[in-house]
């Protein structure tokens, strides 16, 4: 065998192995019916839940609890996943600014007991840099917005 | 009024500048076609076709300029990307907060680069500048903004776009279609940086240079001069490696700066985007330079170069489509050109790789086995450590594109990005320096010397022994602790130790030669930078107040790892590893006044960002505004003092800032580090009592007190030093029926006397009361009554919860050795591409003289 062999197939193994890796580590995007399954299966993987805030009929968001004077490190709220399935969320870091304002959450992490234990939070916010409303009156704050 | 020529003009200059890169491709094709006599037409017609796109690009981004710097705001571009309050050195910096302007900003090093191409080398002229012109031409494309007749096709995105027309549903534009915005959006304050102004144009033009070695090497092929190619390449790859490898870096060193996530390197697809093509050329330059010393590898070397150049496409693709959707968090928005930048990647991914094969077996190869006594085997061995690692990065990044391709062809897919990717990518990358590192040590052995078994090992032997020596004094002296790491750190320093010796060895003949060992030392500094700082950073704001939310089971079995903010009054200091810290309250920052101003030594005016000095403004023993001047602030900042004492006494303050932005969305934290020899101290807020909320006051305690009486609010000592009448009050005048008093209290806080001035008014016989607060120390207090006849002033004191920040600290031990790795690495490019060029321009003038 020439020493040219022996290095394409080391060179292959290493491709198969990252390859290989690459999809073991890779995260997926479920609902929380299935993140409760993966946890009950004993697997502590984790995975991306996409979904929303939970809301009154007014808008008010519901069961986001933040108290920073008594734990800056413990930051919870209900989330509403795209099957409309809701969880309490458990974050220990601080409320990320603007979270009030986000559209869409994802959130990283897994299901440990009842709750979603996240270790990151995705937030995406309506208008952070894509502009899409014009203030008429520019210097004046109060002034008339025309929103698109 | 809308300034409609400005942009007419500027639309027309991209048309030409499309046309005339065209046209270049065209002529040039043509002057690569036809036999010498005929070629001179040819040639006129190609460069003058160039320079009229220079004079075009050159025109477009002076037209652009023109817009933001007039506040045209009825264009979209100055609108969503300028405001009036923009200091002119950041107007720079709109250009490349849009897709449109960083493409402006390509097409226009490419444009110089261009010009600087067609006058380097006759001989070359005609192939290599028919495919540049081409690129240049598909760039010119993304900006063009026409849309085809009958079609319904739009190409590229014009930055000369009118509000109105960006925005046809906004309702003003129904009733009023000359509106014209009194002010733009403003700049992200992110990008309000030093390092965003010249970190893009460098990043831009490490993009730019790799189409230069990219159309050497189409042009070999397609001349059929297979290898001669090589010679006028590789100085254009060299400075390509280096200025993308330098922007890389300083993008990393804008994030450790401004971004909060703590750190410079986070693997997000946006970052590893254009890490992914910086590998591959690096490994295309080794097989360059094998070939040129033992005519090896000049197949690889194909591959390479074309895999650079389609990576870099692939890199822009990946930022701009918008494919990365959440996967990246900053990642340009999508503005539908993901059409458009697929086809340009797939042209000229098709169009070289079918050259590539149409020719393959013309392009000569040696056959003969690589000996692993010599120095092209261990190269080799490098270049594909580096292809390998670049292919890791390459696979995980491109979950997403994967996702979209399931999806396209009518499957589900599902698959996200690694949940923690620094791990992920970490657990590859280290190995492969690892190896990279050992390589390029064993590899400039070889390089110097023919050498056998036996000659090996004895030259070996003196940097294997400093090389254990030193790094086994490092790994107890630092102290290393993790395998993974002291291994990695043992290559690193056997690196340096072996190009080292080859520096001086070297040095003492030609030091021109020594371009390789110093970029070799350069990159095993950062390694162990990298090692140190990232390996070895360490949370040290971890929270110790044990206060935990009752009735909440998580706690239980909850780590203290994760329990990484701490939160801080204001004035109470806190235990936190090594330090006493203390949350010191808000500062500003002046136009024109070094440090820091405390927020109540100036009171506010109308305009946010001018207020009225208190007190004289003194910083370092200069007087820079006596009390009652006027100064203008940079209103979006707020910078939260934090002092940091060690258990010897010594002292040092920290500012990080947060800034507000309405427009943008809320708030903004940038850390400050504190720089020493060793380690940094990066601190960050990450929370900060809302300004706007309404505070929760407490009960008011009332007091009567007469002038030069002492007396107590919320355990503060307080002196009521006078009662001034006043004949204004917040700029109303008062009529000879009203009346206002304005007391002037003195507050002895800790660490500052606050001057605190409650008024009482009478105004149409109704009495009103001012009140003032003392953000410092968390009261207010209110002039609630007079008493004419005993002389008697009654105060009011309400008290709130004091002023807070939630902040982060992290400590990243040595990670100076990171940045001066990356300035000797550059100093290394600097030497080999001088060598490599004076190479190429010899070669070039004999050819002349031997044509003439």
């Amino acid at each position: 065998m020439k020493k040219v062999h022996i290095f394409v197939i080391i060179i292959i193994a290493v491709a198969i192995g990252v390859i290989m890796s690459t999809a073991g580590d890779a995260s997926s995007y479920v609902s929380f019916k299935e993140a409760t399954e993966l946890s009950e299966d004993g697997k502590d993987k984790k995975v991306h839940v996409v979904g929303k805030l939970k809301k009154d009929p007014a808008g008010q968001i519901i069961g986001m609890t933040y108290q920073p004077h008594l734990d800056a490190n413990h930051f919870e709220f209900v989330l509403v996943d795209q099957n409309n399935e809701e969880r309490q969320v458990v974050y220990n870091q601080p409320k990320p600014q603007d979270f009030e304002r986000s559209e869409q959450i994802v959130v990283i992490g897994s299901i440990q007991g009842e709750t979603f234990k996240a270790d990151k939070i995705l937030m995406k916010c309506p208008s952070k840099y894509q502009e899409n409303e014009i203030k008429v009156n520019g210097s004046d704050s109060k002034g008339v917005e025309a929103k698109l | 009024m809308v300034h409609t020529f400005i942009g007419n003009l500027g639309h027309l200059l991209i048309i030409t500048a499309f046309v005339s890169a065209l046209l270049a491709t065209y002529a040039y094709f043509q002057l690569a076609r036809v036999p010498e006599l005929e070629s001179n037409a040819w040639r006129k017609l190609g460069r003058s076709a160039f320079y009229i796109h220079l004079f075009s690009v050159l025109g477009i981004v002076a037209s652009l300029f023109f817009i933001i710097y007039n506040h045209y705001f009825e264009y979209h571009y100055a609108w969503s990307h300028s405001s009036r309050s923009l200091p002119t050195h950041f107007m720079i910096s709109c250009f490349w907060e849009g897709q449109e302007g960083s493409f402006l900003l390509w097409i226009f090093w490419n444009a110089l680069l261009g010009i600087w191409l067609m006058n380097s080398n006759k001989v070359w002229e005609g192939p290599v500048m028919t495919i540049f012109a081409l690129i240049q031409a598909f760039l010119a494309s993304m900006i063009l903004g026409v849309v085809i007749p009958g079609l319904d096709f739009k190409i590229g995105s014009s930055p000369f776009i009118l509000l109105r027309d960006a925005m046809q549903d906004a309702p003003i534009f129904a009733t009023n279609p000359n509106f014209v915005p009194e002010d733009g959006n403003g700049l992200n304050p992110l990008l309000q940086n030093y390092w965003m102004v010249i970190h893009p144009p460098v990043l831009f033009l490490g993009y730019a240079i790799p189409i230069i070695p990219f159309a050497y090497c189409i042009a070999g092929l397609w001349q059929q001069k297979y290898s001669e190619w090589i010679r006028p390449a590789l100085p254009w790859a060299l400075f390509a490696a280096m200025v993308l490898g330098v922007g890389i870096l300083m993008g990393a060193y804008w994030a450790y700066e401004t971004l909060n996530f703590g750190g410079y390197w986070n693997w997000d697809p946006v970052e590893n985007a254009v890490y992914i093509p910086w590998l591959v050329l690096v490994a295309g330059i080794h097989t360059m330079i094998m070939y040129k010393k033992r005519g090896t590898a000049l197949r690889t070397s194909v591959v390479l170069v074309i895999a650079s150049f389609i990576l870099i496409l692939y890199a822009t693709f990946l930022t701009r489509s918008g494919i990365l959707g959440n996967a990246s968090v900053h990642s340009f928005t999508d503005l539908g050109l993901s059409g458009q930048l697929l086809i340009y990647l797939l042209t000229f991914l098709v169009l070289s790789v079918g050259l590539s094969i149409k020719e393959w077996k013309k392009i000569p190869t040696d056959d003969t086995e690589l000996s692993t006594y010599s120095r092209e085997f261990w190269i080799f061995i490098g270049a594909t450590t580096l292809c390998l690692a670049a292919f890791q990065v390459f696979a995980s990044t491109s979950i997403p594109v994967y996702n979209a391709i399931i999806e396209a062809m009518g499957f589900v897919s599902n698959m996200a990005p690694p949940a923690d990717q620094v791990a992920h990518y970490t657990k590859f990358q280290l190995w492969f320096a690892v190896i990279i590192t050992v390589l390029s040590a064993i590899g400039q052995f070889f390089w110097w010397k023919k050498i056998d078994k036996n000659k090996l090992i004895s030259s070996l032997t003196t940097p294997v022994l400093i090389t254990l020596l030193v790094s086994a004094l490092v790994i107890v002296l630092a102290p290393v602790d993790n395998l993974v790491y002291i291994v990695l750190l043992t290559t690193s320093v056997f690196s340096i130790v072996a190009n080292g010796k080859i520096l001086l060895n070297v040095a003492k003949n030609n030091y021109k030669l020594s371009g390789g060992a110093v970029a070799h030392i350069g990159v095993a500094m950062m390694m162990i930078g990298i090692m140190f700082s990232s390996g070895y950073s360490k949370v040290v704001s971890i929270n110790t107040s044990g206060l935990l939310l009752p009735g909440e089971f998580f706690e239980k079995d909850d780590n203290k790892e994760t329990k990484e903010n701490v939160f801080l009054t204001i004035n109470q200091p806190t235990r936190m590893d090594n330090y006493w810290i203390t949350y010191r309250g808000k500062r500003i920052e002046a136009r024109g006044v070094p440090g820091y101003l405390h927020r109540n030594q100036v009171a506010s005016t109308k305009v946010d960002y001018q207020v009225v000095a208190k007190e004289d403004i003194v910083q370092n023993g200069k007087t820079y505004y006596k009390k009652g001047d006027t100064l203008e602030i940079y209103a979006e900042n707020t910078y939260y003092q934090v002092e940091y004492r060690d258990d010897k006494g010594r002292v040092f303050n920290l500012y990080p800032r947060a800034q507000i932005n309405e427009q943008m969305g809320g708030i903004l934290a940038s850390p400050d580090i504190k720089h020493t020899v060793t380690r940094d101290i990066y601190t960050h807020v990450n929370a900060v009592a809302d300004p706007d909320a309404a505070k929760e006051w407490s009960k008011m305690e009332e007091q009567i007190v007469s002038i030069g009486d002492t007396f107590f609010v919320n355990d503060y000592v307080a002196v009521l030093d006078n009662v001034l009448r006043v004949s204004e009050v917040d700029g109303i005048s008062l009529t000879s029926e009203d009346a206002a008093v304005k007391a002037q209290i003195r507050v002895l806080g800790r660490e500052r006397e606050y001057e605190v001035t409650p008024t009482y008014l009478i105004k149409d016989r109704m009495v009103g009361r001012i009140p003032e607060e003392v953000e410092d120390l968390g009261l207010k207090i209110t002039f609630t009554n007079i008493d004419p006849a005993k002389g008697t002033f009654t105060f009011g004191t309400n008290t709130t919860q004091k002023d807070w920040i939630i902040m982060k600290a992290r400590e990243m031990p040595f990670i100076n050795v990171l940045w001066i790795g990356t300035f000797i690495m550059t100093i290394g490019f600097i030497l080999a591409i001088s060598r490599r060029y004076s190479e190429f321009a010899k070669m070039r003038n004999k050819e002349v003289e031997v044509n003439a």
